[in-house]
């Protein structure tokens, strides 16, 4: 047994000191007199650069990021889209692939659908543009969606996506992680139960080393599980 | 009433003692940050939710987040039932408490939001404003709420002519000052300093000084509490 899991990274609290040299000051931080210290609770890592990784929080998008999000409402020309973050954001009906008349869009996706977006604009105001993912627009029609904190989304996908494809593979099931936390599943049931359960463990143990081991181990001892019981 | 005994306090403490504390963060499933504290005869539960959409709308701000924070004591905290809800007493400390913590909070980061700070008091025994910033300060970093530092509190005070450091009821009630300070231990920023009593001057730079050495050994227990709550999860 590997009880030995050590947090490979120090756990830092607000206005905890983390370098003397202001020039590696980076995300999760910020610089007093020279020196930089932690702007938030979370993982402090260290290397060229020194930033603070979040232990919580809540989602704030950036341009360029691929979120989940529900349509919240649907308005003249603007879909409403929750998208896990403190801030309503909007897809103007200009952004649907083909012309479309108002009286179309409640159709195409009403209050309560899903889909993939991409934020194509974030104002000083927080004011969040999206727009279809590659051009094509994704409703969710199978399947289903499970929510961590954003803060996991990394760990979710592993170094250069090594998680997910690992999960991919041993399951058969199609993932697919939203910046914001929102994580769709589609595949058998049996299957998307269990990817589900996998990825819960995920958020518990996402400040821990060692986890795509133990996952692996877990996945093994899951899917015999499963075929035992069919 | 007689308070100091040989050199001993009531409760058999020594002057500059403060009581036995404890923080257990993240006792709420709900809340995006929560702390539980128990500090002495006093047990406070601090929630905090947001950053998140302002309702009512006409108080959010264009350019940042706006910190809302609710002290209650609830109507069995103390020996004779209180009444419910917000008195003169209570929405004065809100707003004290607001005060004192808003300082360290970096608002701009999210604005026409809110962040809403929750701070019930469930077993009132002196100091519940103090221990009730201190479980909010921690509250709001296990939300992820972006700060410059944690926020300390203690009360000082004066009986039978002695400073004396984070008094129990007896010596609030009938002691001769009480004086709570709130502050950011590490840049020394004194966020929140109210007396009730007299001291005189020297006095009062005797119980300032012991006050500050209070609110730093609450900011080791605040930061262990929260480094403790992921070290905690490992060794299940």
């Amino acid at each position: 047994m590997k009880n030995q899991e050590k947090v490979d990274k120090t756990i830092v609290v607000p206005g905890d000191l983390l370098s003397e040299d202001a020039a590696k000051a980076a995300e999760g931080t910020y610089v007093e007199n020279g020196k930089v210290y932690s702007l938030i609770y979370g993982l402090a890592d260290e290397r060229e650069k020194v930033r603070v990784i979040p232990l919580s929080g809540k989602y704030l998008p950036a341009t360029g990021d691929v979120v989940v999000g529900m349509v919240s409402d649907v308005s003249f020309s603007n879909w409403k889209v929750d998208i896990n973050s403190p801030y309503e954001a909007l897809m103007h009906i200009s952004e649907y692939p083909r012309r479309i008349e108002s009286s179309e869009m409640a159709k195409i996706m009403g209050v309560g659908d899903l889909a993939i977006f991409k934020v194509i604009d974030v104002d000083p105001s927080m004011k969040i543009e999206l727009a279809p993912r590659e051009g094509q627009l994704r409703v969710l029609r199978s399947g289903r969606v499970v929510e961590v904190s954003y803060t996991k989304v990394p760990r979710v996908i592993g170094r250069a996506g090594s998680m997910i494809s690992l999960l991919k593979s041993k399951l058969d099931v199609n993932i697919f992680v939203g910046k914001n936390g929102r994580i769709w599943i589609n595949g058998k049931v049996e299957d998307e139960d269990l990817a589900v359960k996998i990825i819960k463990r995920i958020e518990q143990e996402a400040h821990t080393s060692g986890l795509t081991d133990r996952i692996t181990k877990l996945l093994e001892e899951e899917k015999h599980g499963v075929h035992e019981k069919r | 009433m007689e308070f100091m005994k040989n050199g001993k306090r009531i409760d058999d403490r020594l002057p500059k003692e403060l009581r036995p504390i404890k923080f257990e963060v993240g006792a709420l499933q709900r809340a995006d940050g929560s702390c539980y504290v128990e500090h002495g005869g006093n047990k406070i539960m601090a929630a905090v939710y947001g950053p998140r959409a302002v309702h009512p709308r006409h108080l959010q701000q264009a350019n940042r987040a706006i910190i809302r924070y609710r002290y209650n004591m609830a109507s069995f905290s103390v020996e004779e039932r209180r009444r419910p809800g917000p008195d003169r007493r209570s929405i004065e400390i809100s707003k004290v408490s607001r005060e004192a913590i808003d300082p360290v909070i970096i608002k701009e980061f999210y604005p026409r939001s809110t962040i809403d700070i929750f701070v019930e008091i469930l077993q009132a025994d002196a100091g519940t404003r103090s221990a009730g910033i201190n479980a909010a300060s921690v509250a709001l970093a296990d939300a992820g709420v972006p700060m410059r530092g944690l926020i300390s509190s203690c009360a000082v005070g004066k009986v039978d002519d002695t400073v004396v450091l984070d008094l129990v009821k007896e010596e609030d009630n009938y002691g001769q000052a009480d004086m709570p300070i709130a502050m950011d231990v590490r840049t020394g920023e004194v966020t929140l300093l109210q007396m009730d009593g007299h001291l005189t001057l020297d006095e009062f730079e005797q119980a300032l000084e012991l006050g500050k050495i209070g609110c730093a050994s609450i900011a080791d227990m605040q930061r262990e509490a929260l480094i403790q709550k992921y070290r905690g999860e490992e060794d299940e």
